[in-house]
Protein backbone atom coordinates (compact mmCIF):
# COMPACT_ATOMS: atom_id res chain seq x y z
CA UNK A 1 0.00 0.00 0.00
CA UNK A 2 1.55 3.28 -1.16
CA UNK A 3 2.07 5.95 1.88
CA UNK A 4 3.69 9.18 2.93
CA UNK A 5 5.59 8.95 5.83
CA UNK A 6 8.06 11.40 8.03
CA UNK A 7 11.05 8.77 8.49
CA UNK A 8 14.09 9.52 10.66
CA UNK A 9 17.17 9.53 9.90
CA UNK A 10 19.49 7.47 11.67
CA UNK A 11 22.68 7.46 9.49
CA UNK A 12 24.08 9.97 6.88
CA UNK A 13 27.50 9.12 5.58
CA UNK A 14 29.25 10.01 2.57
CA UNK A 15 30.61 6.80 1.05
CA UNK A 16 32.60 8.36 -2.20
CA UNK A 17 32.54 11.72 -4.35
CA UNK A 18 29.30 13.51 -4.10
CA UNK A 19 27.77 10.12 -3.29
CA UNK A 20 25.70 9.66 -0.19
CA UNK A 21 24.28 6.85 1.92
CA UNK A 22 21.38 7.53 3.98
CA UNK A 23 19.55 5.40 6.14
CA UNK A 24 16.14 5.73 7.83
CA UNK A 25 13.59 4.30 10.19
CA UNK A 26 10.52 2.75 8.61
CA UNK A 27 7.61 0.30 9.51
CA UNK A 28 7.16 -0.44 5.64
CA UNK A 29 11.06 -1.34 5.34
CA UNK A 30 9.77 -5.06 5.02
CA UNK A 31 7.38 -4.36 2.15
CA UNK A 32 10.35 -2.22 0.23
CA UNK A 33 10.85 -4.78 -2.75
CA UNK A 34 14.83 -4.83 -4.85
CA UNK A 35 14.05 -2.16 -7.72
CA UNK A 36 11.38 -0.15 -6.07
CA UNK A 37 12.19 3.17 -5.77
CA UNK A 38 11.18 6.18 -2.85
CA UNK A 39 10.02 9.90 -3.34
CA UNK A 40 11.48 12.47 -1.06
CA UNK A 41 10.43 15.84 -0.42
CA UNK A 42 12.74 18.07 -0.27
CA UNK A 43 12.46 21.32 1.74
CA UNK A 44 11.88 24.30 -0.49
CA UNK A 45 11.71 22.22 -3.73
CA UNK A 46 8.49 21.98 -5.87
CA UNK A 47 9.26 18.60 -7.40
CA UNK A 48 10.12 15.56 -5.20
CA UNK A 49 13.67 12.95 -6.12
CA UNK A 50 13.03 9.69 -6.86
CA UNK A 51 15.89 7.68 -5.31
CA UNK A 52 15.82 3.97 -5.37
CA UNK A 53 16.63 1.46 -2.46
CA UNK A 54 20.22 0.04 -1.55
CA UNK A 55 18.65 -2.05 0.81
CA UNK A 56 16.28 -3.05 3.68
CA UNK A 57 17.46 -4.46 6.97
CA UNK A 58 13.98 -6.25 8.24
CA UNK A 59 14.80 -6.53 11.91
CA UNK A 60 15.91 -3.38 12.40
CA UNK A 61 13.09 -1.92 10.14
CA UNK A 62 15.45 0.44 8.24
CA UNK A 63 16.00 0.88 4.53
CA UNK A 64 19.25 2.47 2.91
CA UNK A 65 19.17 4.94 -0.35
CA UNK A 66 22.36 6.17 -1.95
CA UNK A 67 22.14 9.25 -4.16
CA UNK A 68 24.63 11.58 -5.74
CA UNK A 69 24.45 15.21 -5.81
CA UNK A 70 23.73 16.54 -9.21
CA UNK A 71 22.17 19.53 -8.46
CA UNK A 72 20.17 21.86 -5.73
CA UNK A 73 17.47 18.94 -4.65
CA UNK A 74 19.85 16.45 -4.24
CA UNK A 75 22.64 18.56 -2.52
CA UNK A 76 20.26 19.90 -0.35
CA UNK A 77 19.56 16.21 1.05
CA UNK A 78 23.54 15.56 1.05
CA UNK A 79 23.45 18.15 3.98
CA UNK A 80 20.96 16.18 5.89
CA UNK A 81 21.94 14.58 8.74
CA UNK A 82 21.30 12.00 11.26
CA UNK A 83 18.13 12.73 13.43
CA UNK A 84 16.32 14.66 11.06
CA UNK A 85 13.46 13.80 9.24
CA UNK A 86 12.80 13.02 5.76
CA UNK A 87 8.71 13.18 4.24
CA UNK A 88 8.92 10.09 1.73
CA UNK A 89 6.33 8.55 -0.01
CA UNK A 90 6.77 4.63 -0.31
CA UNK A 91 6.52 1.85 -1.67
CA UNK A 92 7.22 3.52 -5.16
CA UNK A 93 7.32 1.50 -8.88
CA UNK A 94 7.79 -2.21 -10.01
CA UNK A 95 10.35 -4.36 -8.81
CA UNK A 96 12.68 -7.29 -10.17
CA UNK A 97 10.36 -9.94 -10.48
CA UNK A 98 12.89 -12.87 -8.84
CA UNK A 99 9.93 -14.22 -7.06
CA UNK A 100 8.90 -15.74 -10.67
CA UNK A 101 11.98 -16.59 -12.08
CA UNK A 102 13.49 -19.92 -12.36
CA UNK A 103 17.32 -19.10 -11.87
CA UNK A 104 20.86 -20.61 -10.34
CA UNK A 105 23.16 -17.95 -12.09
CA UNK A 106 22.11 -13.89 -12.34
CA UNK A 107 25.04 -11.41 -13.74
CA UNK A 108 24.53 -7.85 -12.30
CA UNK A 109 24.88 -4.96 -14.37
CA UNK A 110 25.01 -1.17 -12.51
CA UNK A 111 26.58 1.93 -13.45
CA UNK A 112 27.02 4.75 -11.21
CA UNK A 113 23.94 5.87 -8.85
CA UNK A 114 22.64 2.58 -11.04
CA UNK A 115 24.64 0.60 -8.84
CA UNK A 116 22.58 0.57 -5.20
CA UNK A 117 19.19 -0.94 -6.23
CA UNK A 118 21.36 -3.73 -7.36
CA UNK A 119 22.75 -4.78 -3.87
CA UNK A 120 19.51 -4.87 -1.92
CA UNK A 121 18.87 -7.41 -5.42
CA UNK A 122 21.57 -9.16 -5.04
CA UNK A 123 21.17 -9.76 -1.07
CA UNK A 124 18.01 -11.62 -2.01
CA UNK A 125 18.98 -13.66 -4.75
CA UNK A 126 21.99 -14.75 -2.44
CA UNK A 127 18.63 -15.60 -0.10
CA UNK A 128 17.36 -17.82 -2.66
CA UNK A 129 20.85 -19.32 -3.13
CA UNK A 130 21.57 -17.71 -6.50
CA UNK A 131 25.22 -17.40 -7.55
CA UNK A 132 25.53 -13.60 -8.35
CA UNK A 133 28.02 -12.31 -10.49
CA UNK A 134 28.35 -8.46 -10.74
CA UNK A 135 30.11 -6.11 -12.92
CA UNK A 136 30.24 -2.50 -11.68
CA UNK A 137 30.85 0.61 -13.75
CA UNK A 138 32.17 3.95 -11.96
CA UNK A 139 33.75 7.20 -13.65
CA UNK A 140 37.05 6.62 -11.26
CA UNK A 141 38.75 5.31 -8.31
CA UNK A 142 36.67 8.32 -6.13
CA UNK A 143 33.35 7.21 -7.05
CA UNK A 144 33.80 3.43 -6.63
CA UNK A 145 31.41 2.03 -3.81
CA UNK A 146 30.09 -1.15 -2.09
CA UNK A 147 32.94 -3.07 -3.65
CA UNK A 148 33.26 -5.17 -0.84
CA UNK A 149 29.95 -5.06 -0.02
CA UNK A 150 29.51 -7.13 -3.40
CA UNK A 151 32.13 -9.25 -2.99
CA UNK A 152 30.52 -10.73 -0.25
CA UNK A 153 27.50 -11.71 -2.82
CA UNK A 154 30.28 -13.18 -5.21
CA UNK A 155 32.69 -12.45 -7.80
CA UNK A 156 32.55 -8.93 -8.86
CA UNK A 157 34.88 -7.19 -11.53
CA UNK A 158 34.76 -3.12 -11.32
CA UNK A 159 35.33 -0.86 -14.61
CA UNK A 160 36.58 2.89 -14.44
CA UNK A 161 35.92 5.13 -17.01
CA UNK A 162 39.23 6.72 -16.70
CA UNK A 163 41.04 3.95 -15.52
CA UNK A 164 41.99 4.80 -12.24
CA UNK A 165 40.22 1.42 -10.54
CA UNK A 166 40.15 -1.91 -11.98
CA UNK A 167 39.26 -2.21 -15.63
CA UNK A 168 39.66 0.80 -17.29
CA UNK A 169 37.13 1.04 -20.00
CA UNK A 170 32.98 -0.31 -19.41
CA UNK A 171 31.39 -2.42 -17.62
CA UNK A 172 30.63 -4.37 -21.82
CA UNK A 173 34.04 -4.59 -22.11
CA UNK A 174 34.44 -7.31 -19.05
CA UNK A 175 31.10 -8.76 -19.47
CA UNK A 176 32.59 -9.56 -22.70
CA UNK A 177 35.74 -11.54 -21.42
CA UNK A 178 33.08 -13.33 -18.89
CA UNK A 179 33.16 -16.92 -19.31
CA UNK A 180 30.47 -17.88 -17.52
CA UNK A 181 26.58 -19.17 -17.60
CA UNK A 182 23.70 -16.68 -16.58
CA UNK A 183 19.94 -17.03 -16.26
CA UNK A 184 19.21 -13.82 -16.19
CA UNK A 185 20.76 -10.56 -16.42
CA UNK A 186 19.86 -7.55 -13.94
CA UNK A 187 20.90 -4.24 -14.98
CA UNK A 188 20.57 -0.41 -14.15
CA UNK A 189 22.31 2.93 -14.81
CA UNK A 190 22.70 5.67 -17.29
CA UNK A 191 20.43 4.83 -20.09
CA UNK A 192 23.70 4.68 -22.86
CA UNK A 193 25.14 1.84 -20.81
CA UNK A 194 21.41 0.04 -20.60
CA UNK A 195 21.64 0.64 -24.58
CA UNK A 196 24.86 -1.40 -24.16
CA UNK A 197 24.44 -3.76 -22.33
CA UNK A 198 21.18 -5.10 -23.52
CA UNK A 199 22.28 -5.04 -27.48
CA UNK A 200 25.09 -6.57 -26.02
CA UNK A 201 23.54 -9.31 -24.28
CA UNK A 202 20.59 -9.42 -26.71
CA UNK A 203 20.15 -13.05 -26.44
CA UNK A 204 20.07 -13.46 -22.47
CA UNK A 205 16.89 -12.45 -20.74
CA UNK A 206 17.15 -9.66 -18.59
CA UNK A 207 15.83 -7.01 -16.33
CA UNK A 208 16.97 -3.69 -16.44
CA UNK A 209 15.83 -0.57 -14.12
CA UNK A 210 15.11 3.09 -15.68
CA UNK A 211 15.42 6.75 -14.28
CA UNK A 212 14.11 10.19 -15.92
CA UNK A 213 12.86 13.36 -14.48
CA UNK A 214 9.60 12.60 -12.55
CA UNK A 215 6.52 14.60 -11.63
CA UNK A 216 3.94 13.13 -9.62
CA UNK A 217 5.91 10.01 -8.95
CA UNK A 218 3.15 7.69 -8.36
CA UNK A 219 1.51 7.09 -12.14
CA UNK A 220 -1.04 10.40 -12.78
CA UNK A 221 0.97 13.33 -14.44
CA UNK A 222 2.49 11.19 -17.67
CA UNK A 223 5.73 13.07 -17.23
CA UNK A 224 8.24 9.91 -17.32
CA UNK A 225 7.34 7.77 -19.84
CA UNK A 226 9.24 5.44 -22.11
CA UNK A 227 7.94 4.07 -25.49
CA UNK A 228 7.71 0.12 -26.36
CA UNK A 229 9.87 -1.75 -28.39
CA UNK A 230 7.16 -3.66 -30.20
CA UNK A 231 4.90 -0.58 -30.55
CA UNK A 232 6.69 3.03 -30.00
CA UNK A 233 3.81 4.75 -30.32
CA UNK A 234 2.61 3.59 -27.29
CA UNK A 235 4.62 4.04 -24.12
CA UNK A 236 4.73 3.61 -20.09
CA UNK A 237 5.12 5.50 -17.16
CA UNK A 238 8.63 4.76 -15.66
CA UNK A 239 7.10 5.48 -11.97
CA UNK A 240 4.37 3.30 -12.08
CA UNK A 241 4.85 0.18 -14.95
CA UNK A 242 8.35 0.96 -14.09
CA UNK A 243 11.08 1.51 -13.13
CA UNK A 244 11.92 -2.21 -13.76
CA UNK A 245 11.23 -3.35 -16.96
CA UNK A 246 11.74 -6.60 -18.88
CA UNK A 247 15.24 -5.71 -21.21
CA UNK A 248 13.20 -6.11 -24.87
CA UNK A 249 10.08 -4.15 -23.63
CA UNK A 250 11.10 -0.60 -23.89
CA UNK A 251 13.29 1.53 -26.68
CA UNK A 252 15.90 3.24 -25.24
CA UNK A 253 17.63 6.72 -25.84
CA UNK B 1 -19.67 25.37 8.25
CA UNK B 2 -21.25 24.83 5.23
CA UNK B 3 -18.30 23.97 2.31
CA UNK B 4 -21.18 23.27 -0.41
CA UNK B 5 -21.68 24.95 -3.93
CA UNK B 6 -23.92 24.52 -6.30
CA UNK B 7 -22.32 25.44 -9.73
CA UNK B 8 -24.23 24.62 -13.18
CA UNK B 9 -24.49 20.97 -13.21
CA UNK B 10 -22.29 20.64 -10.50
CA UNK B 11 -23.29 20.19 -6.69
CA UNK B 12 -19.96 20.21 -4.60
CA UNK B 13 -19.69 19.24 -0.56
CA UNK B 14 -17.21 21.44 -0.62
CA UNK B 15 -15.23 23.41 -3.46
CA UNK B 16 -11.78 21.70 -3.82
CA UNK B 17 -10.75 19.53 -6.67
CA UNK B 18 -7.86 18.07 -7.91
CA UNK B 19 -6.93 19.74 -11.52
CA UNK B 20 -7.10 18.32 -15.14
CA UNK B 21 -3.31 16.61 -15.69
CA UNK B 22 -2.65 16.32 -11.84
CA UNK B 23 -4.72 13.62 -10.96
CA UNK B 24 -4.95 11.12 -13.96
CA UNK B 25 -7.99 9.41 -14.29
CA UNK B 26 -8.25 9.24 -10.17
CA UNK B 27 -6.56 5.30 -9.54
CA UNK B 28 -3.35 6.21 -8.08
CA UNK B 29 -4.83 8.81 -5.97
CA UNK B 30 -7.42 6.61 -4.47
CA UNK B 31 -4.52 4.31 -3.14
CA UNK B 32 -3.70 7.29 -0.85
CA UNK B 33 -6.98 8.32 0.25
CA UNK B 34 -10.92 8.11 -0.04
CA UNK B 35 -11.87 10.40 -2.90
CA UNK B 36 -15.63 10.93 -1.97
CA UNK B 37 -13.95 13.36 0.49
CA UNK B 38 -13.41 15.68 -2.95
CA UNK B 39 -15.64 18.86 -3.81
CA UNK B 40 -14.90 16.98 -7.49
CA UNK B 41 -12.55 15.69 -9.44
CA UNK B 42 -11.30 17.15 -13.07
CA UNK B 43 -10.07 14.26 -15.26
CA UNK B 44 -7.03 14.57 -17.45
CA UNK B 45 -7.70 16.02 -20.98
CA UNK B 46 -9.49 13.39 -23.59
CA UNK B 47 -8.81 13.69 -27.61
CA UNK B 48 -10.42 12.64 -30.41
CA UNK B 49 -7.78 8.86 -30.81
CA UNK B 50 -5.07 8.47 -28.49
CA UNK B 51 -1.60 10.54 -28.04
CA UNK B 52 1.64 9.56 -27.32
CA UNK B 53 2.81 13.06 -26.05
CA UNK B 54 5.68 14.65 -26.40
CA UNK B 55 9.10 13.16 -25.80
CA UNK B 56 10.97 13.26 -22.61
CA UNK B 57 12.19 14.98 -20.56
CA UNK B 58 8.56 16.38 -20.12
CA UNK B 59 8.87 18.50 -16.53
CA UNK B 60 11.74 20.65 -15.26
CA UNK B 61 11.88 21.94 -11.98
CA UNK B 62 11.75 26.23 -11.18
CA UNK B 63 11.21 28.65 -8.11
CA UNK B 64 8.33 27.53 -6.61
CA UNK B 65 6.56 26.02 -9.33
CA UNK B 66 7.63 23.55 -12.43
CA UNK B 67 7.16 23.72 -16.43
CA UNK B 68 5.63 20.74 -17.96
CA UNK B 69 4.77 19.70 -21.57
CA UNK B 70 3.43 16.11 -20.97
CA UNK B 71 1.18 16.97 -24.83
CA UNK B 72 -1.96 15.72 -23.89
CA UNK B 73 -0.81 12.19 -23.65
CA UNK B 74 -4.27 10.18 -23.13
CA UNK B 75 -5.98 7.06 -25.11
CA UNK B 76 -8.52 8.64 -26.67
CA UNK B 77 -12.12 9.75 -25.92
CA UNK B 78 -13.49 5.99 -26.49
CA UNK B 79 -10.92 4.74 -24.22
CA UNK B 80 -11.63 6.88 -21.45
CA UNK B 81 -15.09 6.64 -21.63
CA UNK B 82 -14.76 2.36 -21.83
CA UNK B 83 -11.68 2.10 -19.66
CA UNK B 84 -11.07 4.74 -17.38
CA UNK B 85 -14.40 6.86 -16.03
CA UNK B 86 -16.25 4.03 -15.05
CA UNK B 87 -13.50 3.43 -11.93
CA UNK B 88 -15.15 6.86 -10.52
CA UNK B 89 -18.73 5.64 -10.92
CA UNK B 90 -19.07 4.26 -7.06
CA UNK B 91 -17.63 7.82 -5.71
CA UNK B 92 -20.04 10.17 -4.43
CA UNK B 93 -18.14 12.71 -6.30
CA UNK B 94 -19.02 14.58 -9.75
CA UNK B 95 -16.30 13.95 -11.98
CA UNK B 96 -15.70 16.46 -15.31
CA UNK B 97 -14.36 15.44 -18.25
CA UNK B 98 -11.20 17.59 -20.13
CA UNK B 99 -12.01 18.25 -23.79
CA UNK B 100 -9.08 19.13 -25.58
CA UNK B 101 -8.52 18.97 -29.92
CA UNK B 102 -6.75 20.25 -32.82
CA UNK B 103 -9.80 21.20 -34.85
CA UNK B 104 -12.72 22.91 -33.82
CA UNK B 105 -14.23 19.33 -35.14
CA UNK B 106 -11.80 17.11 -32.95
CA UNK B 107 -13.21 18.88 -30.15
CA UNK B 108 -17.13 18.79 -31.40
CA UNK B 109 -16.24 15.13 -31.97
CA UNK B 110 -15.11 14.62 -28.37
CA UNK B 111 -17.55 16.39 -26.77
CA UNK B 112 -20.19 14.28 -28.94
CA UNK B 113 -18.86 10.98 -27.82
CA UNK B 114 -18.73 12.19 -24.24
CA UNK B 115 -22.41 12.56 -24.19
CA UNK B 116 -22.92 8.76 -23.57
CA UNK B 117 -20.64 8.59 -20.72
CA UNK B 118 -22.74 8.16 -17.41
CA UNK B 119 -19.62 9.24 -15.38
CA UNK B 120 -19.53 12.81 -15.95
CA UNK B 121 -21.52 15.91 -14.82
CA UNK B 122 -19.63 18.67 -16.98
CA UNK B 123 -17.25 19.56 -19.52
CA UNK B 124 -13.93 21.76 -19.38
CA UNK B 125 -12.97 22.92 -22.72
CA UNK B 126 -9.65 22.69 -22.86
CA UNK B 127 -8.81 25.71 -25.44
CA UNK B 128 -5.63 27.04 -23.26
CA UNK B 129 -2.91 23.88 -23.11
CA UNK B 130 0.20 25.57 -24.49
CA UNK B 131 2.39 21.97 -25.16
CA UNK B 132 0.85 20.78 -28.49
CA UNK B 133 2.10 21.87 -31.86
CA UNK B 134 -1.36 22.18 -33.55
CA UNK B 135 -4.36 23.46 -31.47
CA UNK B 136 -5.38 24.52 -28.12
CA UNK B 137 -3.74 27.34 -27.36
CA UNK B 138 -4.51 29.40 -30.28
CA UNK B 139 -8.33 28.38 -29.48
CA UNK B 140 -7.46 30.50 -26.16
CA UNK B 141 -5.68 33.28 -27.18
CA UNK B 142 -8.19 34.36 -30.47
CA UNK B 143 -11.62 35.53 -29.05
CA UNK B 144 -13.25 34.42 -32.05
CA UNK B 145 -11.44 30.85 -32.59
CA UNK B 146 -12.41 30.93 -28.86
CA UNK B 147 -16.04 32.06 -29.82
CA UNK B 148 -16.43 29.34 -32.57
CA UNK B 149 -15.32 26.24 -30.53
CA UNK B 150 -17.24 27.00 -27.64
CA UNK B 151 -20.20 28.03 -29.48
CA UNK B 152 -20.21 24.36 -31.46
CA UNK B 153 -19.04 22.33 -28.04
CA UNK B 154 -22.28 23.60 -26.43
CA UNK B 155 -24.58 22.72 -29.03
CA UNK B 156 -22.99 19.32 -29.42
CA UNK B 157 -22.60 18.27 -25.59
CA UNK B 158 -25.31 17.47 -23.34
CA UNK B 159 -23.41 18.90 -20.19
CA UNK B 160 -22.58 22.21 -18.72
CA UNK B 161 -19.33 23.51 -20.44
CA UNK B 162 -16.80 25.47 -18.45
CA UNK B 163 -14.26 26.88 -20.46
CA UNK B 164 -10.79 26.72 -19.60
CA UNK B 165 -8.94 30.36 -19.98
CA UNK B 166 -5.66 30.23 -20.99
CA UNK B 167 -3.10 33.34 -18.92
CA UNK B 168 -0.55 33.54 -22.01
CA UNK B 169 -3.22 36.70 -23.24
CA UNK B 170 -3.10 40.32 -22.89
CA UNK B 171 -6.46 41.07 -21.82
CA UNK B 172 -8.07 37.94 -19.98
CA UNK B 173 -11.49 40.02 -19.70
CA UNK B 174 -11.66 39.94 -23.29
CA UNK B 175 -11.57 36.16 -23.64
CA UNK B 176 -13.77 35.53 -20.61
CA UNK B 177 -16.76 37.85 -22.70
CA UNK B 178 -16.00 35.96 -25.75
CA UNK B 179 -16.79 32.46 -24.56
CA UNK B 180 -19.54 33.83 -21.87
CA UNK B 181 -21.41 35.61 -24.91
CA UNK B 182 -21.93 32.41 -26.86
CA UNK B 183 -23.11 30.45 -23.82
CA UNK B 184 -19.97 28.99 -21.56
CA UNK B 185 -21.82 27.90 -18.02
CA UNK B 186 -18.69 28.54 -16.71
CA UNK B 187 -14.90 29.88 -16.64
CA UNK B 188 -12.11 27.75 -15.04
CA UNK B 189 -8.82 29.31 -14.80
CA UNK B 190 -6.19 29.87 -14.60
CA UNK B 191 -4.00 27.70 -17.48
CA UNK B 192 -0.54 27.36 -17.62
CA UNK B 193 1.73 30.25 -18.25
CA UNK B 194 4.01 29.58 -21.19
CA UNK B 195 7.90 29.79 -19.67
CA UNK B 196 11.13 27.58 -20.55
CA UNK B 197 14.55 26.69 -18.53
CA UNK B 198 17.69 26.23 -19.58
CA UNK B 199 20.62 24.00 -18.90
CA UNK B 200 23.95 25.74 -18.23
CA UNK B 201 25.89 22.18 -18.52
CA UNK B 202 24.10 21.17 -21.41
CA UNK B 203 23.39 24.80 -23.79
CA UNK B 204 19.92 23.40 -23.85
CA UNK B 205 16.23 23.89 -22.77
CA UNK B 206 15.87 21.35 -20.12
CA UNK B 207 12.38 20.32 -21.38
CA UNK B 208 12.36 18.38 -24.81
CA UNK B 209 9.69 20.23 -26.19
CA UNK B 210 11.90 23.66 -25.34
CA UNK B 211 8.93 25.20 -23.70
CA UNK B 212 6.44 24.17 -21.16
CA UNK B 213 3.72 25.32 -19.09
CA UNK B 214 4.66 27.14 -15.59
CA UNK B 215 2.20 26.05 -12.83
CA UNK B 216 2.87 25.98 -8.98
CA UNK B 217 2.72 28.75 -6.46
CA UNK B 218 4.88 30.80 -8.86
CA UNK B 219 1.22 31.93 -10.89
CA UNK B 220 -1.07 32.40 -7.85
CA UNK B 221 -0.62 36.45 -7.98
CA UNK B 222 -1.79 36.02 -11.24
CA UNK B 223 -4.33 33.59 -11.31
CA UNK B 224 -5.61 35.92 -8.25
CA UNK B 225 -5.16 39.00 -10.52
CA UNK B 226 -6.50 37.37 -14.14
CA UNK B 227 -10.07 35.90 -11.32
CA UNK B 228 -10.19 39.74 -9.63
CA UNK B 229 -10.65 41.18 -13.56
CA UNK B 230 -13.33 38.67 -14.64
CA UNK B 231 -15.36 38.73 -11.59
CA UNK B 232 -15.25 42.76 -11.73
CA UNK B 233 -16.67 42.48 -15.50
CA UNK B 234 -18.84 39.35 -15.52
CA UNK B 235 -21.62 37.16 -13.35
CA UNK B 236 -20.10 33.76 -14.29
CA UNK B 237 -19.46 30.85 -12.38
CA UNK B 238 -15.32 30.33 -11.74
CA UNK B 239 -13.72 27.37 -11.28
CA UNK B 240 -10.04 29.32 -9.74
CA UNK B 241 -6.78 27.72 -9.91
CA UNK B 242 -2.69 28.25 -10.13
CA UNK B 243 -0.88 27.65 -7.18
CA UNK B 244 -3.22 26.69 -4.42
CA UNK B 245 -1.46 24.39 -1.98
CA UNK B 246 -2.61 26.14 1.37
CA UNK B 247 -6.38 26.54 2.95
CA UNK B 248 -5.45 29.93 2.91
CA UNK B 249 -4.92 30.06 -0.82
CA UNK B 250 -8.76 28.83 -1.09
CA UNK B 251 -9.58 31.92 0.72
CA UNK B 252 -7.79 34.02 -1.49
CA UNK B 253 -9.21 32.56 -4.20
CA UNK B 254 -12.55 32.77 -3.06
CA UNK B 255 -12.26 36.41 -2.08
CA UNK B 256 -10.96 37.33 -5.66
CA UNK B 257 -14.22 35.78 -6.98
CA UNK B 258 -13.81 31.99 -7.61
CA UNK B 259 -17.09 29.91 -6.68
CA UNK B 260 -14.45 26.60 -6.21
CA UNK B 261 -11.07 25.63 -6.46
CA UNK B 262 -9.10 23.56 -8.22
CA UNK B 263 -5.50 22.13 -7.13
CA UNK B 264 -2.83 21.04 -9.53
CA UNK B 265 0.61 20.85 -8.98
CA UNK B 266 0.14 20.63 -4.86
CA UNK B 267 -0.82 17.20 -5.25
CA UNK B 268 2.62 16.03 -6.65
CA UNK B 269 4.23 17.60 -3.65
CA UNK B 270 1.73 16.08 -1.24
CA UNK B 271 -0.17 13.60 -2.42
CA UNK B 272 -2.98 14.56 -0.23
CA UNK B 273 -2.74 17.68 -0.58
CA UNK B 274 -7.00 18.49 -1.42
CA UNK B 275 -8.21 16.28 1.95
CA UNK B 276 -5.50 18.22 4.27
CA UNK B 277 -7.21 21.66 2.72
CA UNK B 278 -11.30 20.70 2.86
CA UNK B 279 -9.99 19.62 6.33
CA UNK B 280 -8.59 22.85 7.34
CA UNK B 281 -10.85 24.89 4.99
CA UNK B 282 -13.68 25.35 7.68
CA UNK B 283 -11.65 26.68 10.35
CA UNK B 284 -9.53 28.99 7.85
CA UNK B 285 -12.73 30.40 6.58
CA UNK B 286 -13.81 30.77 10.23
CA UNK B 287 -10.76 32.63 11.18
CA UNK B 288 -11.25 35.26 8.67
CA UNK B 289 -14.81 36.20 9.84
CA UNK B 290 -16.57 34.07 7.18
CA UNK B 291 -19.31 31.48 7.46
CA UNK B 292 -19.62 29.09 4.78
CA UNK B 293 -17.63 29.44 1.59
CA UNK B 294 -20.80 31.19 -0.35
CA UNK B 295 -19.94 34.23 2.20
CA UNK B 296 -16.62 34.74 1.11
CA UNK B 297 -17.14 34.58 -2.90
CA UNK B 298 -16.03 37.86 -3.84
CA UNK B 299 -15.77 39.58 -0.90
CA UNK B 300 -12.05 40.63 -1.70
CA UNK B 301 -13.74 43.36 -4.15
CA UNK B 302 -12.65 46.79 -3.25
CA UNK B 303 -15.74 49.57 -4.25
CA UNK B 304 -14.71 52.65 -4.84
Amino acid sequence: MITKKRLEIISHLQIAEATFEVTVKSDFAAELKPGQFVHILVPGHMLRRPISIANVDREQKTFTMIFKIFGEGTKKLSECRSGDYLDIILPCGSHYPIEELELEHALLVGGGIGVPPLYYLGQQLKEKGVKVTSVLGFQGKSHVFYEEKFQQLGDTYIATNDGTYGKKGFVTDIIKELDQPMDYYFSCGPTPMLQAVTTLLANEKGYISLEERMGCGVGTCYACVVPLKNDPTKNKKICKDGPVFYANEVLLG
Amino acid sequence: MNLAVQLPGLTLKNPVMPASGCFGFGKEYSEFYDLNTLGAIIVKAATGEARYGNPTPRVAETSSGMLNAIGLQNPGVEKIITDELPFLRPFDTPVIANVAGSTVEEYVHVATTLNKSQDIAALELNISCPNVKEGGVQFGTNPELAKEVTYKVKEASNFPVYVKLSPNVSNITTMAKAVVDVGADGLSMINTLTGMQINLKKRAPIIANKTGGLSGPAIKPIAIRMIYEVRQALDVPIIGMGGITTAEDVVEFLLAGANAVAVGTANFQNPYACPEIIEQLPQVLSEYGFSSVADAIGKGHVHE
